[in-house]
């Protein structure tokens, strides 16, 4: 049995960092590489447990984040259910999607490009209707009170979102364990020789996405609360869905800390990048896609990977089995 | 309001329009046909070509529909590189990798052109870009009538090339039976290379009859992602005549449903029957049976 | 349990002009060992595909323990009892041995350590003790059959499908491995094997099917069939059926 403790320690560690500084752009920092984080770990649990590429994964994000935002501005209901409202949103698409894609037993390369339709559809319709605010965008009302979500510091922020990535932690080593994922990885695997083994492939699969689009719910949620301004491109763009898979699989997609560690490289690298050049839009993306080659092509398996090769003993409990040479 | 008048030219200008995006889809799919991959650098690279295109006629004064000439074989090369030296050795042989490779590619070059050109839109001005030529009912700017012969002339050299040179005829065996090909002394990195190069060269050719009509950005590219993958998927992954007429057809899909919808509500008739024709018959009206 | 575990009825199948299965039927007896043969390209895979629920038929029926399973799915196949192994084998290359078996466990085992726990029992059985922690991508081939064939018996089946669990193996992997087979009989497991290697049909089948070209052209012991001209005919191996009815095995 895969154990919690690395959790506790990866949060405890992180936990420690707003008694130590103050600074808003160190916070400001960690805040959003937790919330990519969390964007990934929903990936992460579809993709690299399950090996279902989505390459919309702006669809959930953007659907939550919508969800609380137009709830609170266009309804007046209260930020921490438009909270719930926005995670059960992003997890209906979720079962939208995956209904649809599943039954027509969509794999691979299809399935991807699908839910990169899926998510394009999703943006031009956000951004002509005027429930959404249209090509304006919707600016959530500032009322910095805890009951309506917002803060006048970013330290309850940091809280808020090291306690979502710490759920979704939880929730994915309790998968690991469970015979859900154990399906789940089958599934990855060998669809085929899954099902001849008794395994409902639709049924797990669409539980796995799901589960993936509730947690990237939550992250989209967040953002809206944190950033108080959504629009279609933000919601909906490519941006969020190359993130949501860029982390992980820097990480080591399919292992539990691969998004965390993945979204803590990628958002240093942007970080450097703009350091060194300036704010030039697009650089860090051409980083970004040099990286996502260069970890493909030279460490398949992420930095999870890297680690179990240079240490193997303590962290078999954080990374994978060592692959043969299939 | 569904008079002839008014059908006729959106259905011309449909056809027209759709020629283009049928070449664009006609490379995506002899990639796919021959390497099994979707390219998903595709649109990016018809960005660069764009941008080479505009490049061309602004700086040197190269014409568009000279430029072709100059940007098929010099996109055949870098297609023929990225594939032989980069996808290919990076992806492992594995069909996510190549997903994932190609991704990282198309935010590469769409991000680089963002960095090095801004994200300012440029169009071209071509002295003869509003002429327009009388058919029937409707009136057709020539480089639409331009476009449409020129991407018949390509679609028939590339099913010349195909059938009868022995480089189309190692393509096909590779495209069929890669283990047997390989066996029979073909090379296949070589060919995936050749078939990829092509593939970016019907691209550069697409990108020179777009610049008269469109705007070149580094999000135009973009665009004509998920339109040519919808046309493929549509006319069967692999089927050079799928995408001819798959092209066509979603021209003028777009073309009507702009009328009913409106402009931005146009593209999403295209997405819609995206998901629509994968989501029940994914090999596509030409595409073979799995 | 019925008398015949397995009952194809008529069962045909056609793709595109091509007819791969032309009204085949045939009862396979609860607890016998039942061997189908055949030429290259007769139709066992495909058959075994219909029988396993992969591939749909297009006509006639497929019935298990008296139920018609024909249009069920292959995983509430598996549920009732139907095992398949694949002739190209398929182990999920990145999880170990145990992890492997664990999978076909879990259809009765909720719980993870007690999938895992059953896996070790399973593979003890097949002889894959020593390779447990092992990465499936490791295994021989020899290895990889065995994985094949422990995975399919993890699930507790009363019906196992073998697809060629013999091929690619030399001639004393093939002698270890006969016994593993017959010890699933010996359990009240009903076989139905496709085999080209003949030392393992003779060795094992109580009862022989010979596909040709999609028809079923004879039935009976192995030794019956092999005297039947028509089977001699079909397969142009003219040798082993002298060697069978010599009664020598192989190496």
């Amino acid at each position: 049995m895969k154990k919690y403790w690395p959790i506790a320690v990866a949060v405890g560690l992180l936990a420690i960092v707003p008694f130590v500084t103050t600074s808003n752009v160190v916070l400001n920092f960690l805040i959003t590489t937790l919330l990519i984080a969390l964007v990934g770990q929903g990936w992460n649990l579809l993709g690299g447990y399950g090996g279902q590429y989505s390459f919309g994964h702006a669809a959930f994000f953007g659907t939550a984040a919508y969800t609380t935002a137009i709830l609170q501005v266009q309804y007046g209901i209260n930020a921490w259910v438009g909270l719930l409202a926005g995670i059960l949103a992003g997890a209906l698409v979720g079962v939208v999607i995956g209904v649809l894609c599943f039954r027509s037993g969509l794999r691979g390369s299809y399935f991807s490009l699908v839910t990169l339709a899926f998510a394009e559809v999703l943006r031009i319709i956000a951004s002509v209707t005027p429930i959404t605010g249209a090509g304006v965008g919707t600016l959530i009302k500032l009322d910095l009170r805890p009951e309506s979500f917002q803060f006048q510091s970013r330290v309850p922020f940091y809280w808020i979102a090291l306690i979502l990535v710490a759920l979704s932690l939880v929730v994915v080593r309790a998968v690991e364990n469970s015979r859900f994922g154990a399906y789940l990885v089958a599934i990855r695997e060998n669809e085929d020789a899954a099902s001849a083994l008794g395994i409902n492939t639709f049924a797990v699969k669409l539980a796995a996405i799901t589960i993936s689009a509730a947690i990237t719910a939550a992250a989209g949620c967040f953002y809206a609360q944190y950033f108080l301004f959504i629009d279609a491109a933000i919601a909906y763009g490519p941006r969020i869905s190359i993130d949501a898979l860029l982390a992980p699989i820097v990480g080591g997609a399919g292992t539990l800390f691969a998004s965390l560690f993945g979204a803590l490289v990628i958002k240093a690298l942007g970080e450097a990048t703009k350091l060194l050049t300036g704010d030039a839009p697009g650089l860090d993306l051409v980083i970004y896609g040099v990286v996502l080659i260069a970890v493909v092509g030279l460490a398949p398996r992420g930095i999870a990977g890297l680690l179990t090769a240079l240490f193997r003993w303590p962290f078999r409990t954080l990374a994978q089995p060592e692959r043969g040479n299939g | 309001m569904l008079s002839p008048v008014i059908l006729v030219p959106a259905v011309l200008n449909g056809l027209m329009a759709g020629a283009v995006y049928a070449l664009v889809a006609l490379g995506l799919t002899l990639i796919y046909g021959v390497l099994h991959i979707i390219n998903f650098a595709h649109g990016a690279l018809l960005t660069a070509a764009m941008f080479a295109a505009f490049f061309a006629f602004t700086l040197i004064g190269v014409d568009p529909y000279l430029g072709a000439l100059l940007l098929a074989p010099l996109f055949f090369v870098i297609g023929y590189t990225l594939q032989r030296f980069i996808i290919g050795p990076a992806a492992h042989g594995e069909d996510r990798n190549f997903l994932l490779v190609t991704l990282g590619l198309a935010i590469v070059i769409e991000n680089a052109l963002l960095y090095f050109f801004r994200a300012d839109t440029r169009t071209i001005n071509l002295p003869y870009a509003f002429d327009v030529v009388e058919i029937g009912p409707a009136f057709v700017a020539v480089p639409r009538l331009i476009a449409f012969g020129a991407v018949t002339a390509v679609a028939v050299a590339l099913w010349t090339m195909m059938r009868w040179t022995d480089t189309g005829r190692a393509i096909r065996a590779v495209a069929k039976e890669k283990l047997g090909a390989e066996l029979c002394g073909i090379n296949v990195a070589h060919i995936y290379a050749t078939t990829f190069g092509l593939g970016t060269a019907c691209v550069a050719v697409a990108a020179c009859l777009l610049i008269p009509t469109y705007y070149v950005n580094p999000t135009a590219g973009e665009a004509f992602v998920l339109i040519a993958f919808t046309i493929v998927v549509l006319g069967g992954m692999g089927s050079i005549a799928g995408a001819m007429i798959g092209g066509l057809c979603v021209g003028v899909v777009e073309s009507l449903s702009s009328i009913f919808l409106g402009e931005s509500l146009g593209q999403i008739g295209i997405f819609i029957m995206f998901i629509v024709v994968l989501l029940a018959r994914p090999s596509g009206l030409f595409g073979a049976r799995s | 349990m019925a008398e015949s575990l397995l009952v194809v009825e008529n069962v045909s199948k056609r793709f595109g002009g091509l007819v791969a299965i032309d009204r085949a039927s045939f009862h396979v007896k609860t607890g016998s060992i039942t061997a189908l043969i055949g030429p290259n390209g007769a139709g066992k895979t495909t058959l075994f595909s219909i029988i396993s629920g992969f591939l749909p038929t297009d006509d006639g029926r497929v019935l298990y323990d008296g139920s018609d399973i024909t249009a069920e799915p292959p995983h509430k196949r598996a549920r009732r009892g139907v095992a398949r192994t694949f002739q190209i084998v398929q182990p999920f290359a990145t999880l170990t041995v145990r992890e492997n078996i664990a999978i076909g466990s879990h259809l009765w085992q909720r719980s993870r350590a007690a999938a895992l726990d059953a896996a070790n029992h399973v593979a003890l059985a097949v002889g894959l003790g020593a390779q447990l922690e092992a990465p499936a991508a490791t295994l021989t081939v020899a290895g990889s059959k065995r994985l094949e064939l422990a995975r399919a018996l993890a699930i507790a089946p009363r019906l196992v499908l073998l697809d060629e669990v013999l091929a690619g193996l030399n001639p004393s992997e093939i002698r270890d491995m006969v016994p593993v087979v017959r010890e699933l009989a010996t359990r009240g497991m009903t076989i139905l094997m496709t085999e080209h290697v003949m030392q393992a049909v003779t060795a094992l089948a109580e009862y022989v099917l010979v596909l040709a070209q999609g028809r079923i052209i004879a039935r009976g012991t192995v030794q019956e069939v092999a005297a039947d001209p028509g089977v001699v005919e079909a397969y142009l191996g003219a040798g082993a059926a002298k060697r069978i009815t010599a009664g020598t095995p192989h190496a």
